[in-house]
């Protein structure tokens, strides 16, 4: 047999058809849905009178639109996200999906929900309407964004057409050092590759430093294989893999556990396997980064300076002109002398509990720098119960922060937390996006710790400086 | 889906590279629960001021582009989110191709459910159409699916690659593409 890459195995083991062109029909076994793309998915089979495939293997949670605020309880305000969060409560009721609705201490954004209750496994298909979906190849599962059409196809057949994308390896040698973390390894192969760099591929992430990583870091390092363009990212699985996954509530039990580990253990890419593209960086090379423009791209170590349009080529030098005046900054500046106005600790790419942890570190026995505003968003109801039994909710409210309940909040700002324009944000998420975090609003992208130093100081600031 | 085969139209050119889909629907019309109604949205912050005026320089806002239906655009368009929001704004806008160097995959797929053409070609016959794009309303560019050819307002044919099944789809104006 020739040798074969992770992504080939997955691939293989979920083709039902290929065309002569190519054109492939692949088998889904996770489908997560959540309130904005799924809607007009779900009037579709209602209109076409069709019922769901597979109903036990789709999973929803209303996670970007609902407000964060404890008043929730009482229900959504704002009428438009009420009636979309109202359509997934019935959607989900009348098609019997697996549904966790907002009130459900297991809550949270679907990225994070999914993994924490055993739906995603190492060797699976996970789609789901949401870029993000990313996330969930740190299994060592096949996991990627579709677009609501595509939605409707696998509720209706729990199917997918696709064609295969190529193989790309971002290899991360040797060892990580202090204060660097998951998202600074993912920024900074962005920064490297561009977000255009792993368009029409699949990335896995490998090497020492991947290998080092705990599941959540992994998590983290995939949730942006999006931003690098690439269709999705993945780690091979491993022991740690297989002991994060046991004992969840849907991981296999039993006799189907070690069946499954036997398949699980199967999965990693052959010694020679064919690259279309290899990376590779090294991880002492990496620092704590921050994103300075509006594209994810645009990293640079926190000791950089904003840089000048005339230090890029091609289109770039327009894109660089047109980020620097909405991000409000000047060339030559320090980027640790950049003043913020708001911390956001979050999202899918660093709303669970080990990035809570981190952001504890920093601020334990600090405060939120005076007249800031700061909040942290854990990622799921579970996370936030956990945070507080640990005593990290403590820490973060004595410090000054807001400690919200789950869900997307300012990562996307559909719900009421937004900035202002000119507001400028140190925040977890991922995405910079003009406009992204609110209209006008400015985003600096980095780790946890990073975002916590920033609350401490005023300023994006080294975390290495706090430590 | 409505189908494609031949289009004849005003292209308006956006040379910006790295469009995302925030900038093509801001996330405060993902609201909706329907798929109609997006087109005075698109572009919404580029094209409107905080009050709600047209902002006159933008390109969509210029008379001589108000009736576009192809985009020619720079690399990596359509980067960012699944939304498939952004193609059915840009489908109700009345645009049906996109002419880039290279598009993000899922909002590259997310077109064809929708009735969009998008095409890629290499970054210098992208400018040539940039160029083109930009002499306005009196400049027509013509893009024949059947063939996979654009043809310029001078005449001059460029030809480009898709998929054949992704082609059949949009021929036929079938939903069941990939
Ligand atoms: S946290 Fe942000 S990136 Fe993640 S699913 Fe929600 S909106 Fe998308």
């Amino acid at each position: 047999m020739s040798p074969k890459t992770l992504y080939d195995k997955i691939w293989e083991a979920h083709l039902v058809h290929e065309a002569e062109d190519g054109t492939s029909l692949i088998y889904i076994d996770r489908h997560l849905v959540h309130e904005v793309t799924s809607p007009q998915a779900f009037e579709g089979l209602r209109l076409a009178g069709r019922p769901l495939r597979a109903p036990d293997k789709t999973i929803a949670v209303p996670d970007h639109n609902v407000p964060t605020t404890p008043d929730r309880v009482n229900g959504i305000e704002n009428e438009e996200s009420r009636i979309q969060v109202e359509a997934l409560d019935r959607n989900a009721r009348d098609f019997g999906v697996h549904y966790y609705p907002v009130n459900d201490i297991r809550q949270g954004i679907v990225h994070i929900v999914g993994p924490e209750q055993g739906w995603t496994l190492p060797g699976m298909t996970v789609v789901c309407g949401d870029s993000h979906t990313a996330t969930h190849g740190a299994f060592g599962a096949l996991a990627h964004g579709i677009g609501t059409s595509e939605v409707e196809h696998v509720l209706a057949t729990q199917t997918l057409i696709q064609s295969k994308s190529k193989n790309m390896k971002v290899e991360i040698t040797g060892k990580l050092g202090p204060g660097v973390t998951a998202k600074d390894i993912t920024l900074s192969v962005i920064g490297r590759t561009g977000t255009a760099g792993g368009t029409g591929h699949v990335i896995e992430y490998c090497g020492e430093a991947i290998r080092a990583l705990s599941m959540e870091g992994r998590m983290t390092v995939c949730n942006m294989a999006i931003e690098g363009g690439a269709r999705a990212g993945l780690i091979a699985p491993d022991e740690k893999t297989f002991q994060y996954v046991k004992g969840r509530p849907h991981a296999p039990k039993g006799a189907q556990w070690e069946a499954a580990l036997a398949w699980w253990k199967t999965l990693y890419s052959d010694e020679d396997a064919h690259w279309d593209k290899v990376v590779t960086i090294r991880a002492e090379d990496i620092a704590p980064v921050v994103t300075w423009g509006t594209s994810p791209e645009d990293v640079l170590p926190i000791t950089g300076r904003v840089p000048a349009p005339e230090e890029f080529k091609g289109g770039k030098v327009e894109a660089v002109r047109r980020s620097l005046d909405y991000m409000g900054l000047t060339p030559g500046t320090p980027l640790s002398e950049i003043e913020i106005d708001t911390v956001f600790i979050g999202s899918c790419t660093n709303g669970r509990i080990e990035d809570l942890r981190a952001v504890a570190a920093i601020l334990k026995g600090r405060k939120v720098k005076e007249g800031l505003r700061a909040m942290i968003v854990p990622g799921s109801g579970l996370v936030r119960a956990r945070a507080e039994e640990e005593g990290l909710a403590e820490i973060f409210l004595e410090a000054g922060f807001e400690w919200r309940l789950a869900g997307c909040s300012m990562c996307l700002a559909m719900n009421p937390d937004q900035l202002s324009p000119g507001e400028r944000c140190a925040a977890t998420s991922n995405r910079n996006f003009e406009g992204r975090q609110g209209r006008g609003g400015r985003t600096h992208l980095m780790s946890p710790a990073m975002a916590a130093a920033a609350a401490v100081t005023g300023r994006l600031t080294d975390v290495r400086d706090l430590m | 889906m409505k189908k494609f085969d031949k289009l004849t139209g005003i292209a308006a050119p956006l040379p910006q590279i790295n469009v995302d889909t925030d900038m093509i629907i801001p996330k405060q019309f993902l609201k909706t629960i329907k798929r109609t109604g997006l087109g005075v949205n698109l572009f919404d912050e580029m094209r409107y001021d905080d009050d709600g005026n047209e902002r006159p320089d933008f390109v969509l806002n210029k008379p001589q582009y108000r009736e576009a239906r192809i985009l020619v655009a720079g690399d990596n368009f359509g980067c960012g989110s699944s939304r498939e929001h952004a193609p059915w704004a840009i489908a109700d806008f009345g645009i049906r191709c996109i002419i880039a160097p290279s598009f993000a995959d899922i909002f590259y797929n997310n077109c064809f459910k929708n009735g969009i053409l998008p095409i890629v070609l290499p970054q210098e016959q992208v400018d040539i159409l940039m160029k083109d794009a930009e002499k306005g309303a009196n400049a027509r560019i013509t893009v024949d699916l059947e063939a996979q050819t654009v043809t310029t307002s001078d005449g001059d044919t460029l030809t480009f690659e898709v998929d054949a099944f992704k082609k059949h789809c949009l021929l036929e104006g079938s939903t069941i593409s990939g």
